[in-house]
């Protein structure tokens, strides 16, 4: 390849059919991506552990609004999981190309009490799953020349948060995972980006002290759809020049 | 599918040249290096001649394998 070419090859476009799993889609960050990415053309598989309910009613709100979903549910945390979710979504929809991991629990406690299944759950379900299922949409992704992860990391990782050594470990971990694979595929058309929300008004975070807000510069919590925002713009062709990044979507709370 | 030296061959013919490689450069004495062929192709040769033969190449076989003929040789040894 000449320098003039590698220097005027043209970003991939978004085939029409591509298919996004948004996983934790049943309510917060996770269902407002899905609608998000709906809108923006993607055909969205939404992902569900517990909360099949919601994520029926994500998917109707996307259907009443014209888009194309389906409900893929299962433990994200057991193995052979994260291929049988895609091959699901693949069935109903189309191609998996993109994928935003985005479910995550928490279990938190001081890191002298945490205990080895809190640690392990956290692990398994904000890490280990991500991962899973950024390797299973990989394949099909590279070979297709295009494909968009999204990982919902958090504030806390980069940033300490006593209390959440398992909960910031995962966390950091996915950053870390988002830059390392972002190299790997970089010059098949697939991008890896992460996102580092703040204090944003979910159920994870309700039963946090609102006092916590004085540590954030907008002095306010943010909202899902802030979050879905910015996935939003990182799983389209408006990103295609963006890997490997972390975008901080926290009211100024990382600055 | 039978997995005859004539078939890999136009399969991982097919395979380096969408990874970028010249369709005239390749042969099978041809270097993989020559044909800037790095871990990441080799992966994704490893993929499809998974889906197409049943054979699974290693990361550690990336190191003996020096030329396209050697790559051909090894899936067809697999496949048997």
């Amino acid at each position: 390849m000449t320098e003039t070419e590698t220097k005027t090859k043209a970003p991939a476009l978004r085939p029409t059919d591509a298919t996004i799993l948004v996983t934790g889609a049943g309510a917060g960050i996770g269902a407002a991506t899905a609608r998000a990415l709906a809108e923006d053309g993607w055909l969205v598989a939404v992902g569900y552990g517990g909360n099949a309910e919601g994520a029926a009613e994500t998917v109707a709100q996307i259907e009443q609004a014209g888009g194309r979903a389906h409900a893929v549910g299962g433990d994200i945390g057991e193995s052979g999981a994260a291929e049988r979710l895609v091959a699901a979504a693949q069935d109903e929809l189309g191609p998996v190309l993109g994928v935003v991991n985005n479910a995550g629990v928490r279990a938190d406690n001081l890191a002298m009490s945490l205990t080895d299944d809190e640690w392990d759950q956290v692990i398994a379900t904000n890490l280990t799953a991500a991962f899973r299922l950024t390797r299973a949409v990989l394949k099909r992704a590279v070979k297709a020349r295009y494909g968009r992860i999204v990982n919902v990391a958090s504030v806390v990782g980069p940033r300490a948060n006593g209390g959440q050594a398992n909960y910031a470990a995962a966390k950091s971990g996915l950053i870390g995972m988002t830059k390392t694979v972002a190299v790997e595929v970089a010059r098949r058309g697939v991008t890896v980006n992460a996102v580092a929300p703040g204090f944003i008004d979910t159920a994870m975070t309700a039963d946090l002290p609102r006092e916590l807000l004085e540590n954030v510069p907008a002095r306010r919590p943010g909202r899902p759809e802030e979050v879905a925002d910015a996935i939003c713009f990182l799983a389209s062709d408006r990103a295609s020049y963006v890997t490997g990044s972390t975008l901080w979507v926290d009211g100024g709370m990382g600055a | 599918m039978p997995a005859t030296t004539t078939d890999v061959e136009a399969t991982v013919n097919e395979a380096l040249e969408s990874f970028g490689a010249e369709a005239a450069d390749i042969n099978r004495d041809a270097t993989l290096e020559s044909l800037d062929i790095d871990s990441l192709d080799l992966a994704e040769l490893s993929q499809v001649v998974e889906e197409k033969y049943g054979v699974t190449l290693k990361s550690t076989d990336a190191e003996s394998l020096k030329t396209v003929g050697n790559a051909i040789d090894l899936i067809v040894e697999r496949a048997k």
